[in-house]
């Protein structure tokens, strides 16, 4: 059998032991949160605005850690490599999103 | 990265199984929340833009390409445009493909059937078909159609003669695939609507062919 021991971690086509696993064909309905994040990476990609193009989208999610890129949900992934992509190009700063997401934290924990 | 960080259970060694139509994990609600709040604070974007492109999203659905493929059956010119600029075809018909990586359109033939996937990721013709379902996401769907077409086929309920041969199509981000599938036999008198009907999401993937008329009320 092939090992696969150069393959980046996304390169999947022929991957053993994914490539004996039976494919769960259950459908799902995307959760808001799913929406939500392809709606911002879409407007992201946008031709009026090309901040995030589909192949640094791609480039940011295969560069994740191996733990993230299995373990995360697909649009888990997404937001992820968006954000690293936005505090990459300064149109975010780590700063601002760690704060606003502890401000976000503490005013559910009130209204809880 | 640092929101990840309070997570330790997740293991490389486990794939993420239908990781759809579940909840986030709450930092990444939370982190969404707060790129949304700020990307719309500094005017990259509106709440405005936000909303509807999640209306755009909505709107979209694999019956588009229904009547895209319907069309191509009815219409041996139609379908000659569709198969030189799928993108440009579907225009025709309302769809708005302007801002999409560009579509080929694949034709199975009696002796050619076209499986599509994406090994890398998960590219898929959205504006056409919508989002894509959840397993053409999965690790396993990814890894197994370039190594196992048939026995993938064979697990949607799709068996081909030997003489078919299967053509396994591997998407990239700047092209994606649609299959038009074949006619059914015992068609001939039916209208395009009537034919769109029988055009499935599956088939325009093709796991499977286009449902059979008599299985259709």
């Amino acid at each position: 059998m092939a090992t696969h021991k150069h393959r980046a971690m996304h390169d999947l086509g022929g991957v053993e032991p994914t490539a004996s696993q039976a494919i769960d064909r259950t459908e799902h309905e995307l959760t808001q949160f799913d929406k939500s994040v392809d709606a911002l990476v879409g407007l992201m990609a946008h031709p009026s605005r090309r901040i995030i193009r589909v192949d640094e989208l791609r480039r940011a999610i295969e560069s994740l850690q191996p733990v993230q890129y299995h373990g995360l949900s697909y649009y888990e992934k997404w937001l992820q490599a968006a954000h690293d992509l936005l505090l990459e190009k300064d149109i975010l700063g780590e700063e601002e999103v760690m704060l606003r997401c502890a401000a976000i934290r503490e005013a559910e924990e009130k209204s809880s | 990265m640092a929101e990840y960080h309070h997570h330790d259970h997740v293991h490389l060694d486990h794939a993420p199984i239908s990781d759809h139509g579940h909840e986030p994990r709450a930092e990444y609600r939370v982190l969404e929340r707060a790129v949304r709040e700020l990307l719309i604070e500094k005017g990259v974007v509106t709440a405005e833009d936000w909303r509807r492109q999640i209306e755009l999203m909505d709107s979209r659905n694999p019956s588009m390409g229904a009547r895209v493929i319907a069309r191509a059956w009815v219409d041996p010119a139609f379908k000659q445009r569709l198969l030189a600029d799928a993108k440009k075809a579907a225009d025709e018909l309302g769809i708005d493909t302007a801002n999409a990586p560009r579509v080929m359109a694949l034709e199975n033939t009696p002796t050619r059937h076209h499986l599509v996937t994406c090994t890398l990721c998960s590219c898929y013709p959205k504006a056409i078909l919508g989002i894509p379902p959840a397993w053409y996401k999965s690790e396993a769907y990814r890894a197994r159609a370039v190594k196992d077409p048939r026995g993938v086929l064979k697990e949607f309920g799709t068996e081909l003669p030997d003489n078919v041969e299967v053509r396994v199509m591997d998407s990239t981000a700047d092209l994606r695939y649609l299959v038009v599938p074949l006619r059914p036999a015992g068609t001939d008198g039916m209208t395009e609507e009537q034919l769109a009907d029988l055009v499935t999401r599956d088939s325009m993937i093709g796991v499977t062919a286009a449902r059979n008329p008599t299985s259709v009320s």
